[in-house]
């Protein structure tokens, strides 16, 4: 145990100016990224592999990250997305007996770098109080006037597709738990519930759900068009979440606007609010944004309480909307919409299929499941 | 009910039931059956296999409980879980011992809406009641997978049992290599957990609860640390709790160190920390049982690796997180370790690199950025001090020198996602102090630390009202205090609250950032008297009476000079350094004496020596126990009225508040005695002498504020025994029984009011008696014989009110639990010396209708002066004998007295069926007199229940 590390000093520089100096305990070099603060007190894996972290440095509220390594099964997806990770004391001694490696060599195997050893705390409030900015990580230089520079000539996140960068490269079936490669067979007609997955940087668990719901599970890369999607001849189709602005993606608005009546749809963070967008809506970016697993909202159509999982930084402007869709979910936190209800399309904020989070609201899958078997069954 | 109703507490609190409601839902449990006798007991074991878990049904913290490995062992708890057991039944259970244990805590409004408030990991694995482990917040080795089955699992069971609102406590159980899961048990109440849950994250789960019993669903009530937010969430935390139990084994010599399914700990002390390491090393010296850290030796482990060594690994006991360190240290591996221990890796891991950087840090000597760095990881300035063969001021000024100072960050419940306005603060080494001390006029109230026999509640009592006081006073109050079970922990109770270890370093690096304007330290106990003359000498404003009064009374010599110069009387005393001199001493001053140790705390190795013989072989112990320092003999005034006296003094005016007459003669301890105000034989002529003298002793030493005096009166003598310049065990008491709160009053005196000023200027003479009575673990200690003695041994105390002596005596006695019997039988057996005085008890008794039974010495002196007693078997003289009577109960009140420390195997016998079957006893001859009074009060007058207030009716 070395006392002071010295091996691989590191710096964070925020746009503001500010300044936490630590070091890095998995990689090297530098990256750029939108800094954000997530509050689960677990659940590390799922953050780093979850396409939606594109373009971000995450650092993790809790003080500890890496005490039970990383496992074969927690994966959100078969990469590491987000461009940095920030905590406060890195455990180089895991524990757990699902455990088949450690969260450095995980990290540094995707490239990526790990920074501990600074305020966490005092950078989550400087976040909470200024909102999200620009950051950089340097192994590589104490200069911090260059390293303020660069932050400065990042464009951020406002304005950029993200998705194109994490969605699947062609289309496929999800089977058993993993992606089956191979063509894709036509839609047997009396089986299964055919759920084409609009992959606009989509979360395993998404997909590990749908299938647990008995749902045949196809994944399209975002590009793909509305009549392309109906090819597919879908029972339903799902919006995936994933990174960046909202309002920097109108192919996939216009190609939910082709769906839309055609075919039940179900929105997911970004999806929710692509759909905003193609009855209309418009988004905005939220000063800090919600990240964390312990976020109460109020289910409007039951009065239950339910504690998400969520992931966003931007938002559908609620009146935006409102003569289009029902609000469904309020945040009990900030009073902010989080969810949509209409005749033939769905969407929630928030993340119903956790990981890592809750398991309280994954009930909507079925609920999805059952809006898909009534519209088969009304087609008949 | 509110809450949970009765049928949801049999469901969660019987086993049986319990188990088929976890069947229903899906949930799995330990292998098990229930038995209501031996017999069951023998077969159900035969199916499951050893080691084998015994739980009495219906008890509290695990009584009756524990952990066999052999048929042998398995009779003896079996039968002691069958006794403990309200409704004589026992769980015999597979043994998931090594296991993984964790905690959930849970919320549920009516609206069915239930939030985790609290994940709890145990350092120390299945087969440690949790109350005995340490534990940590928040889970620490569970990914969000494992964590999330169990979030499911917990609510499920919270919906099954059917918990209407308010919290519950789910323990489970994980299989180490295979993540098995099973239920443990599940509390339908706010638990220990709960309490530590609350002071974890800063969701106060009682007022929460109280709330949602009255009707409010949790999104309707706000969060009060966010203002913004409501409960309706679950708490995440950016900073990690360890919370570690207090033991007292050195008070229960017969009993093993040993810590089991049944709870022996007295107390615990919760520390928290930015990382695990900082936060554990925080807690070991928030334990205040002379440790600041690992770097300190060990009794009995000097040959490395030895056999002992594992077998304290192996057998959990009340130091085995620094036997781990001593096994890490000699280069035991992490995995051996864990072997011996199932301690999780991860926990050891940890010790080990404090360990590593202690030894780096000793080899490297001192510098600015080792310093930092070590600050950073939790060491404390004594440990630091230690391995650079230094002293603590040099550690201390070397910081200064380099600006190493702590910040304060606050406990906010939500990791600062949202701005906080509650002011709960914790120390650590980062870049951002959260804390901003106002410009205002602000007091630091310095608390007791964890409860210990000796140090309870009662001062923690005290501390509350000092702040209440404050409040009133328009001064801003800051607490310091490291206990998770107090109320002066509360985030709402003072303007701002430090949950930090009371050592010297940690409350100077409060006072010096936060800049108070005086602090005070009478109310917390021994803590922070301990550390008066230390914040003395670094300049902060002590109010109140000086550290240097506080000297006076508690220095012998210096006392002496006060009780000459005053004319008072003291017993003849003397002090010895060796046996020799003590003999001369005993002997010169007359048997019996009392004798002690000096410079050890709460009576202990005291003891009352009757003859030479016995004091000879007290030296030779006594002089092991605190070498080097002189043995203490004091003439023991025989059959002599014990006096305890709390007084407030402005400084001029000295007011007596209340003088109790202890029940038991002089000689126990006054936290063991009965004690009775007003007092019952005292003449007026008496009372006048010690009000007098505790006015001359308060003006003598200067004090401002609280004081305690302790008197013995023999015949027409009043002698001083003790003084005690600060609030004392006794002044919730008193303040109870005369309706003045007295610690409020003086705190009031100690920011510069005069008595006069607050209108207490009289002695109250109520016209209602009330008795204190003292609550011992005894039933928790097996083997502990239950005499009492000048070593104080209660862990807490009940109080009586009536009109009366006799019913707030018999109330008293009711409500530590035992039944007050109108009729029956009473065993009568005594010593020689005590049979003079029985007879005028036994005839009390007879009068009452009830039916003496006595052992033969007593029953032959009884008989022959013309009471009519039956003779019952001693155990050794065959059966029956008195303890099968006890066990039929046919024996409703024991009287069982003894001179000495020492008694027979006979009595302790006596003793030990009392306690095991909960029947009434005492074990002195005021204790029965005043037995007999109570038991003719309840015969003859009428009782009700009448709340405190309208006792206080003007």
């Amino acid at each position: 145990m070395f006392l002071v590390h010295k091996d691989r000093p590191a710096l964070l520089v925020l746009e503001d100016g500010s300044v936490f100096a630590g070091y890095a305990f998995a990689g090297a070099g530098e990256t750029l990224g939108e800094v954000v603060f997530n509050t689960g007190m677990t659940g590390y894996q799922e953050v780093i592999t979850d396409p939606s972290y594109k373009g971000q440095i995450v650092t993790m509220t809790y003080p500890l990250v890496g005490n039970t390594g990383i496992n074969d099964e927690d994966g959100e997806s078969a990469g590491i997305h987000l461009e940095g990770f920030i905590v406060k004391e890195y455990q180089p001694h895991p524990s757990n007996w699902r455990m088949t490696g450690s969260l450095r060599s995980f990290l540094e195997e995707k490239g990526k770098i790990g920074l501990a050893g600074i305020d966490t705390r005092a950078l989550t409030r400087r976040l909470r109080l200024s909102g999200a900015m620009r950051g950089m990580i340097s192994t590589e230089t104490r200069d911090i006037a260059r390293l303020l520079e660069k932050v400065r000539a990042y464009p951020g996140l406002v304005g950029r597709d993200l998705v194109r960068e994490v969605t699947c490269a062609g289309p496929y079936l999800w089977k058993k738990g993993a992606p089956a490669p191979g063509k894709i067979p036509a839609r047997k007609p009396v089986r299964k519930l055919r759920v084409v997955v609009l992959d606009c940087g989509v979360k395993f668990n998404i997909l590990r759900l749908l299938e647990a719901n008995g749902c045949e599970v196809l994944v399209v890369p975002a590009t793909t068009g509305s009549e392309q999607i109906l090819s597919y001849q879908p029972d339903g189709v799902l919006l995936s979440n994933g990174p960046g602005d909202p309002a920097a993606l109108p192919y996939i608005v216009d190609a939910v606007r082709g769906l839309i009546g055609r075919t039940p749809v179900f929105g997911i963070c970004l999806g929710h609010q692509i759909l905003g967008q193609a009855i209309g809506g418009r988004t905005e970016k939220l000063k800090f944004g919600h990240h964390g697993i312990n976020q109460p909202v109020k289910n409007l159509a039951t009065g239950r309480i339910e504690i998400t999982s969520q992931n966003h930084g931007f938002i559908v402007v609620p009146e935006s909307v409102a003569d289009k869709a029902q609000k469904s979910f309020v945040n009990l936190n900030d009073a902010t919409s989080e969810g949509m209800q209409m005749p033939a399309a769905m969407s929630v904020q928030y993340h119903p299929e956790a990981a890592p989070g809750p398991h309280d609201t994954e009930y909507l899958f079925a609920q999805f499941v059952e809006v898909m078997k009534n519209t088969r069954g009304g087609k008949k | 009910m509110l809450g949970a109703s009765l049928p949801v507490i049999h469901k969660a609190e019987d086993r049986e039931k319990f188990r088929h409601a976890m069947e229903r839902i899906g949930l799995k449990m330990p292998q098990s059956g229930f038995a209501r006798n031996m017999n069951d007991v023998r077969q159900i074991a035969e199916t499951i296999g050893f080691p084998i878990i015994i739980r009495a049904a219906f008890t509290l913290g695990g009584t009756g409980s524990g952990v066999a490995y052999n048929w042998e062992e398995l009779e003896d708890i079996a039968k002691a879980g069958l006794d403990a057991s309200m409704i004589s039944e026992v769980m015999v259970e597979q043994s998931v011992l090594g296991w993984k244990e964790y905690e959930l805590e849970v919320m549920r409004d009516r609206a069915d809406n239930v939030v985790i408030i609290c994940a709890i990991e145990n350092f120390d694995a299945m087969g440690v009641h949790t109350g005995e482990s340490i534990t940590v917040a928040p889970a620490q080795t569970l990914t969000d997978r494992e964590y999330q089955k169990m979030r499911d699992a917990a609510v499920a069971i919270m919906r099954e049992i059917g918990v209407e609102t308010g919290g519950s406590n789910v323990q489970f159980a994980v299989h180490p290599q295979t993540g098995e899961m099973i239920v443990v048990e599940m509390n339908p109440r706010v638990s220990r957990s709960s309490a530590l849950a609350s002071k974890a994250t800063g969701f106060p789960i009682a007022k929460i609860a109280a709330k949602l019993a009255v009707g409010y669903t949790l999104d309707e009530i706000p969060n009060d640390i966010t203002r913004e937010t409501m409960a309706s969430f679950e708490p995440t935390i950016d900073y990690v709790v360890t919370k570690i139990p207090r033991w007292t084994f050195e008070k229960f010599p017969e009993t093993e160190d040993f810590l089991t399914t049944s709870m022996k700990s007295v107390g615990e002390t919760m520390a928290i920390g930015r990382t695990f390491k900082e936060s554990l090393q925080k807690a070991i010296r928030s334990l205040e049982i002379g440790r600041f850290g690992f770097g300190q030796e060990l009794p009995e482990t000097e040959p490395a690796r030895s056999e002992l060594l594992k077998s304290k690994l192996l057998k959990p006991n009340s130091l085995r997180l620094f036997y781990i360190a001593e096994a890490l240290k000699n280069k035991m591996t992490v995995d051996e370790v864990y072997e011996w221990t199932k301690v999780d890796p991860w926990f050891l891991h940890q010790i080990r690199d404090i360990l590593e950087a202690e030894e780096a840090l000793a080899e490297a000597g001192p510098s600015a950025e080792l310093l930092g760095a070590a600050k950073a990881m939790g060491f404390s300035d004594r440990t630091l001090a230690a391995l650079w063969r230094t002293t603590e001021q040099d550690i201390r000024d070397l910081r200064r020198r380099e600006n190493i100072f702590p910040v304060y960050k606050l406990v906010d419940t939500c990791a600062a996602e949202f701005a906080a306005f509650t002011p709960y603060y914790y120390s650590t080494y980062e870049q951002e102090s959260e804390t901003r001390p106002s410009a205002g006029k602000k007091v630091a109230i310095i608390g007791g630390g964890p409860n210990r026999i000796g140090q309870g509640i009662e001062f923690d009592y005290c501390c509350v009202h000092a702040s209440f006081a404050l409040r009133e006073e328009g001064i801003e109050s800051i607490m310091i205090n490291s206990n998770p079970e107090t109320v002066s922990t509360d985030y709402d109770t003072s303007d701002k609250l430090f949950f930090e270890p009371v050592t010297l370093e940690d409350v100077l690096h409060i006072l010096e950032a936060e800049k108070p304007d005086g602090v005070i330290v009478q109310f917390g106990g021994q803590t922070p008297l301990n550390l008066a003359r230390g914040l003395e000498a670094a300049g902060m404003p002590i109010i109140g009476t000086s550290p240097d009064a506080i000297d006076r009374a508690e220095n012998r010599d210096r006392f002496q000079e006060i009780v000459r110069k005053l004319r008072l009387d003291q017993p003849d005393n003397d002090t010895a350094m060796d046996a020799e001199e003590a003999l001369a001493a005993a002997a010169r001053i007359g048997y019996p004496v009392l004798v002690r140790p000096s410079y050890v705390l709460g009576g202990r190795s005291m003891e009352i020596v009757y003859d030479a013989e016995t004091l000879r072989t007290f030296m030779a112990k006594a002089l092991l126990v605190s070498p080097g320092h002189p043995i203490l003999i004091d003439k023991f005034l025989e059959d002599a009225v014990e006096v305890d006296v709390d007084a407030i003094s402005d400084g001029r005016t000295t007011v007596v508040a209340g003088i109790m007459e202890h029940i038991e003669e002089a000689g126990i301890h006054s936290g063991d005695s009965a004690c009775i105000l007003p007092p019952l034989t005292l003449a007026p002529a008496m009372l006048e002498r010690i009000e007098t003298q505790t006015r001359l002793l308060a003006a003598e030493l200067g004090v401002v504020g609280l004081m305690n005096i302790q008197y013995a009166i023999k015949g027409p003598t009043l002698y001083v025994l003790e003084v005690n310049p600060r609030a004392s065990r006794t002044v919730p008491f008193v303040s109870k029984a005369i309706g003045v709160p007295l610690a409020k009053l003086a705190t009031k005196v100690m920011l510069g009011k005069t008595l006069a000023e607050l209108g207490f200027m009289q002695t109250i003479r109520p016209g209602h008696v009330s008795v204190k009575e003292a609550v011992f673990p005894f039933s928790r200690f097996p083997g502990a014989d239950i005499i009492l003695g000048p070593e104080m041994k209660s862990t807490g105390e009940v109080m009586g009110i009536d009109r009366s002596f006799g019913l707030a005596f018999a109330k008293s006695q009711m409500a530590t639990g035992f039944k007050m019997p109108t009729s029956g039988s009473v065993f009568i057996s005594v010593h020689d010396y005590h049979k003079a005085g029985i007879v005028e008890v036994a005839r009390t008794f007879a009068e009452l209708d009830f039916r003496i039974l006595a052992t033969a010495g007593t029953a032959r002196y009884l008989n022959e002066r013309g009471l009519d007693a039956t003779v019952v078997n001693k155990v050794s003289e065959g059966r029956p004998h008195v303890v099968d009577l006890i066990k039929n109960g046919d024996i409703a009140m024991v009287i069982n007295t003894s001179v000495g420390r020492r008694s027979t195997r006979d009595a302790y016998l006596i003793r030990h069926g009392a306690l095991a079957y909960n029947i009434i006893y005492t074990t002195t001859l005021a204790g029965a007199r005043a037995l007999g009074a109570a038991v003719r009060a309840l015969t003859e007058e009428d009782w009700s229940v009448r709340p405190l207030q309208e006792y206080y009716k003007k």
